[in-house]
């Protein structure tokens, strides 16, 4: 079982990346659950939202602690929340700055594997708008694809419509400008 | 077989309750079962269902509404959860008694105060006693096969009974997970219509809801306690079916692990699941452990229950509710109940945990078994309940 | 009328205790209520109706000659004809006279 958590501020869309990122994976034919930090809704709150991906049926049903990989939509949120707490020893931090992999370990100290993506950049050049669920997407499975690139593809049209390719742009373009660092 | 697709829990409710067909649905929206609501608006403005959707003004509206439409013979729904169950509280007690088989989603929350939106089962304990037949759901899956399961068996004319189907708000109601839809042809050939037993018409006027002297009013109790207790065989019948139909066969007392096993979990609605991936890794550390899950909560299955638990030594019976002052949580103390009798009763012990949210992981329901393991062994005081997890 | 309420067994009730009769409310006597009953004297009567307007429980009807005159089977005796009667033509007499 694959474990995700996601790292946003409230109107940013984590949950959608979540609820994608499952999608994507059931209609694979995989098992798949994908669930927000329950709560009120708070435009710009820091929130959590989750995501598990199994090849067998998922019966866990609380939240998730040891993360196998780690996404931080928004760049604030990196120095403001403890991103990395619980995440595996070999788990992957893929997170949204304008840093290198190299600077943001130096500065945050984080002993992780990384990886970086200036999604904010993208999203702006793309969409218009600093919402980088979507973009951040395409980063997550650069790092490790836990499910094949093209999955996504369909859930997207479907979530978007009219927008849906702008989306599948910034998806496409953070896959191939993420950077690796061991 | 119907389609298999990945969808928010909420919104596979709301879609059963249109493949079902339903002619009524008035309902207020409260947290957490507001997507269900908002889904079924959606459907019914959009033409996709053809109802009434009856946006009231309060959930005792909701339920009066309901007892009405039901009564004149439509097909009805309604969804609540906590504070608004609370407030229809006066005329949930009246459906099952006028016998109207009105199917309610109860997206279990807990009552306030403090002030929480959050999950646990002190709402539904909240009507324990309330008369309509009452099952908890663990997944998303259930939860569909559960609102064709609850219309069939509360208009079933030897049943005309209420049914609550439970569910887990947020744990359940906002995770986005695959489910398998029926297909139409399946839904139509497990649902007939519905004919009501007693129909208020112009055409054959009839009193529903008429005055009870004492010295009729036990007769009517035993009459409603009767018809509850004998709705069961109808229970076992729809479960039955539906697994003919869809491939799932569900019980009243669902068990897991339990061949020979000493210490036993007793979970009802959503943590299930969860318990049972401790009871995984409990096993494989040797222990003898195992699992039980109440499916059916009212009518009470005695039989099946007493037969699951035959040998064990120790039930743990995981509680999401507080009686105050009282022997334990609910679902304890009725199973202290049921099994007082019983030759060899097992000792239990009751853990209170899931409070309005608090999330709950397979090492807590591991460290709980440890804890009784101690309270058999003597070393520490064997106690009536406890409240896991609470901040001394 | 069926078995009274004292002679019912649980499974005589009809589900949810549904009344199936419509209208079965007219077979209850609730004449026997009565201590008083109202007596009107048709010299003094106007023929105005009052009386029957203001009956709770409709048990006043209209004679052929148009004068009112109790339903000894549905009147209570409550007297409020008599009290509200323009020429006073109603009195309250008791049972047994």
């Amino acid at each position: 079982m694959i474990e995700v958590r996601l790292h946003g501020r409230g109107g940013q869309g984590a949950v959608t990346s979540a609820e994608l990122l499952a999608l994507a994976a059931i209609n694979e034919g995989k098992y798949a659950q994908a669930f927000p930090s329950f709560g009120p809704e708070r435009r710009g709150a820091p929130v959590i939202a989750f995501c598990r991906i199994d090849d067998k049926p998922i019966r866990i049903r609380s939240a998730i602690y040891k993360p196998d990989l780690v996404l931080v939509l928004d760049p604030g949120i990196l120095r403001l929340v403890n991103v990395t707490s619980g995440l595996k020893e070999d788990g992957i931090l893929i997170a949204n700055t304008k840093y290198s992999g190299k600077e943001l370990r130096k500065e945050l100290g984080i002993k992780h594997p990384l990886a970086t993506v200036n999604a904010t950049h993208i999203a702006m050049e793309e969409l218009g708008l600093p919402i980088t669920n979507t973009t951040m997407l395409g980063s997550l499975l650069k790092a490790r694809e836990i499910i094949p690139f093209d999955s996504l593809i369909d859930p997207l049209k479907k979530r978007f419509g009219r927008i849906a390719e702008k989306n599948i742009k910034v998806f496409t373009r953070a896959y191939q400008e993420t950077e690796l660092t061991r | 077989m119907g389609e298999r697709v990945g969808i928010e829990v909420s919104i596979a409710a709301a879609e059963a309750v249109k493949m079902a067909n339903t002619d009524v649905i008035a309902a207020y929206p409260i947290t957490p079962q507001t997507h269900i609501v908002e889904h079924l608006s959606e459907l019914v403005a959009d033409g996709e269902l053809d109802a009434e959707f009856i946006p009231v003004e309060s959930e005792h509206s909701a339920m009066s509404v309901c007892c009405g439409s039901s009564a004149v013979g439509a097909r009805t729904f309604t969804c609540t959860s906590s504070q608004g169950l609370a407030l229809m509280n006066e005329i949930v007690f009246i459906a099952p008694s006028l016998r109207l088989p009105i199917v309610m989603i109860l997206a279990n929350r807990s009552m306030s105060g403090p002030l929480s939106i959050w999950n646990d089962h002190t709402d539904v304990m909240s009507i324990r006693d309330c008369g309509w037949i009452q099952i908890f759901t663990e997944n998303g899956q259930e939860v569909f096969d559960h609102v064709m399961f609850a219309f069939r068996v509360a208009e079933n004319s030897s049943v005309s009974l209420p049914v609550i189907v439970n569910l887990d708000g947020f744990v359940l109601t906002h995770v986005i997970e695959p489910i398998e839809f029926w297909d139409k042809e399946t839904v139509k050939q497990y649902l007939p219509d519905f004919k009501p037993v007693n129909q208020l018409h112009p055409d054959n006027p009839v009193t529903m809801g008429a005055f009870g002297l004492p010295s009729i009013f036990t007769e009517a109790k035993k009459a409603q306690d009767e018809a509850l207790i004998n709705s069961k065989s109808e229970i076992l019948k729809a479960w039955k079916e539906m697994g003919d139909l869809v491939g799932r066969y569900y019980k009243p007392v669902e068990t897991y692990q339990l061949d020979g096993s000493e210490t036993v979990f007793l979970t009802i609605g959503s943590f299930g699941e969860t318990v049972s991936v401790a009871v995984d890794e409990l096993r494989a550390q040797g222990k003898s452990v195992g699992q039980v899950k109440l499916r059916l909560w009212r009518p009470f299955p005695f039989d099946e229950f007493r037969e699951a638990v035959r040998g064990v030594k120790r039930i743990i019976v995981i509680d999401r509710a507080i009686s105050y002052g009282g022997p334990g949580g609910p679902v304890a103390s009725e199973i202290r109940s049921v099994l007082y009798q019983e030759e060899n009763m097992p000792v239990i012990t009751n853990f209170l945990c899931g409070f309005a949210g608090r999330d709950v992981t397979s090492d807590d329901y591991i460290s709980m078994y440890e804890k009784t393991e101690q309270m058999a062994k003597g070393k520490v005081t064997q106690e009536d309940y406890i409240i896991y997890g609470v901040r001394e | 009328m069926v078995k009274s309420e004292e002679e019912l067994s649980w499974k005589d009730l009809e589900v949810g205790c549904v009344v199936n009769e419509a209208g079965n409310a007219s077979q209850y006597k609730t004449g026997d209520w009565r201590s008083m009953r109202p007596i009107w004297d048709t010299a003094k009567c106007i023929r105005c109706g009052v009386c029957y307007i203001f009956c709770p429980d409709m048990a006043i009807r209209k004679t052929d000659e148009g004068y009112f005159e109790a339903d000894l089977y549905y009147c209570k005796g409550c007297g409020i004809c008599a009290q509200e009667c323009i020429t006073s033509c109603i009195t309250m007499v008791e049972e047994e006279e």
